[in-house]
């Protein structure tokens, strides 16, 4: 019996996610005393993945679409224990066609690890972070899905095997085209995230936002209407509608705090709010706050942070 | 073109949530349901698509009777015809079966349903239903365009985003991009009254198991208060985010 993880691979490498994914793959098998196989694309150098927990990495030709990966996992998992996939935009899709496939139990917007292995509980968010629920998985396959960034890598050394399999997955549709923007951090995994709203005024004001978040290593988002009016892309819109993000800081310029907003943002672990305004209601949900003018405030911080960056 | 649109009875977004006293469901006392906001965007979608190609649209929802009044929006916004599946949503898999077996029963070319929930957020139905049936699925979809029995359908990827070619019929998990904010039909007068005589049939659900239970449900723990930081000193910042928050 085994764990089984998924491990997604980006250019040439892994996410950091299928780090997380097979890390917590690992300490849920050690739960269970049995072992981790991590199923990956054939084309990746699978060594880096034994370092975080896999005991056995399964190389395969990966379909090309959520689907038919859904199907290819399915073929591995007649005897396996559970099953581990990131929720990454792929991984959304592969946990649950999964869990149809296979008559699974599914946790997704997991953010804990199994509290308990018999019955398998973990915590999960709801309610757009106005909730944790405790979810029992009772079925035959149990499956997590996890929100990237919310666990953490351990590295615990697996042992050391690799084999190749050929399994079919059937895409059902062609893909036609593909934009990845590439060098930019992706936000749903991104450590840390600069954000900006409405009280930038216009979109020609983005650029200290750019700067600080290239400072940082940060992905930049924005609030819904700045993302409505056209002032930045629909994929940097996050909250409730939007992206939901949850990286280890959140920095919010001029964006009021509405609750569809903070619904995407709150799990963040660190957040600091700059907004000219006391009363506004994003210093609710802070860590930090600064009430000043984000033309004088960021400029500024930018300067801070490259000294703190070349002392450091 | 026959269309289903796959709604779901949710809180407002606005809505303070709080659970029952035992913690074990949400306590609905004051709390306003509406369409869930990224199956708005597919009724739209599925208005426009009608106008240019013809057909019925079709709003279906699994739940109890206290979903109608959401049902009847969705009539009076434009669809054509409504079915509620009589079951409590115990879990994505009872109502992805539950859907399964409306979709098996009835011919639709496409089946457009929300890229998640904003109540459980689960992002699990559509995929499910999608692997039951061998349909082609497009998650957060925010693009589609039919001709004829294809379709080309855009889903947000990380970082970035990916086309499809599908032959239809296909699923889509759809979200904003699918139509504009601005563009979101809301109900008028004479849609409000058409609705009240368009069908809306009931149906009696298959037996079905769930594999998942919610054991229990709490509130996030309340944020300690903010620090704030002079707007003239940013090294402050700087220091607590390094010291003391360890985020930098
Ligand atoms: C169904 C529904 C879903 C929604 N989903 C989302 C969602 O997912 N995400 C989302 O973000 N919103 C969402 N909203 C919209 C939300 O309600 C708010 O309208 C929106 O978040 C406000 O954006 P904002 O903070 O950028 O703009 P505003 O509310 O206009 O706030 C601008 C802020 O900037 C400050 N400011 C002005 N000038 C400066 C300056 N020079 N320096 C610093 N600060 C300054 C102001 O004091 C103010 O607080 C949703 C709404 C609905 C109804
Ligand atoms: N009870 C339900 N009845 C009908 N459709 C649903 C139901 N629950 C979920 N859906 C559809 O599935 C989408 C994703 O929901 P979820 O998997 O619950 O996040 C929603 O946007 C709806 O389109």
């Amino acid at each position: 019996m085994s764990v089984l993880v998924f491990v997604e691979d980006w250019n040439g490498s892994f996410k950091k996610a299928s780090f997380e994914a097979t890390s917590y793959a690992k300490r849920w098998a050690n739960m269970m005393d049995t072992q981790v196989i991590a199923v990956t694309n054939n084309s990746v150098s699978s060594s880096a993945l034994h370092s975080y927990g896999a005991d056995h990495v399964l190389q395969i030709i990966l379909a090309k679409t959520g689907m038919g990966i859904a199907e290819q996992l399915g073929t591995l998992c007649s005897d396996v224990d559970g099953v581990v996939v990131a929720g990454t935009a792929l991984g959304k899709t592969i946990a649950p066609a999964l869990a149809a496939l296979n008559n699974g139990s599914l946790s997704t917007n997991t953010i804990s690890l199994p509290l308990s292995i018999a019955p398998i509980e973990v915590k999960r968010g709801a309610f757009s972070s106005k909730g944790i629920e405790t979810i029992v998985l009772n079925g035959e396959l149990p499956i997590i899905s996890f929100v990237p960034n919310s666990i953490g890598i351990e590295e615990i050394a697996g042992n050391g095997e690799t084999s190749a399999k050929d399994v079919s997955g059937d895409d059902l549709m062609e893909i036609t085209e593909v934009n990845v923007a590439s060098g930019k951090v992706a936000l749903p995994e991104a450590d840390a995230v600069v954000s900006a709203g409405r009280g930038l005024k216009s979109p020609d004001n983005w650029g200290m936002i750019e700067e600080l978040a290239n400072v940082l290593g940060a992905a930049t988002a924005c609030s819904k209407p700045v993302s409505d009016i056209g002032w930045r892309p629909h994929s940097e819109h996050v909250g409730q509608t939007g992206i939901q993000v949850n990286p280890n800081l959140y920095i919010a310029i001029g964006i009021s705090g509405a609750i569809q907003h903070l619904a995407g943002v709150s799990a963040s672990k660190t957040i600091v709010v700059v907004n000219t305004d006391p009363e506004a209601p994003f210093f609710k949900a802070a860590d930090y706050g600064i009430v000043g003018d984000a033309f004088e405030v960021i400029p500024k911080l930018v300067d801070a942070l490259r000294a703190f960056k070349a002392a450091s | 073109m026959n269309i289903l649109v796959c709604i779901s009875h949710v809180p407002d977004t606005t809505a303070k949530i709080n659970f029952t006293a035992d913690g074990k469901a949400l306590d609905p006392n004051g709390v306003q349901f509406v369409i869930n906001p990224y199956d708005e965007f597919g009724l739209t979608k599925a208005l426009h698509l009608k106008e240019a190609h013809g057909g019925t649209i079709t709003v279906i929802n699994v739940g109890l009777a206290e979903t109608e009044p959401t049902l009847r929006k969705a009539l009076a916004i434009g669809a054509d015809k409504a079915v509620r599946i009589n079951a409590i949503p115990e879990d994505a898999i009872t109502v992805a079966k539950e859907l399964k077996n409306h979709i098996k029963a009835n011919s639709y070319d496409l089946i457009i349903c929300g890229q998640e929930s904003i109540d459980y957020n689960g992002q699990q139905v559509p995929a499910m239903v999608a692997a039951m049936l061998k349909l082609p699925f497009s998650n957060a979809c925010v693009g589609l365009t039919i001709n004829d029995n294809t379709a080309l359908a855009t889903s947000e990827i990380d970082g970035g985003h990916a086309t499809f070619q599908a032959n239809l019929p296909m699923i889509i998990g759809g979200k904003k991009g699918l139509v504009e904010e601005k563009d979101l039909r809301i109900p008028n007068m004479r849609g409000i009254m058409s609705a009240r005589t368009k069908p809306l049939e009931l149906v009696e659900p298959s037996i079905i198991d769930g594999t998942t239970n919610a054991l229990h449900f709490e509130k996030p723990a309340p944020k300690a208060a903010v620090k704030m930081v002079e707007a003239g000193n940013v090294e402050e910042l700087v220091r607590l985010l390094h010291e003391e928050a360890k985020a930098i």
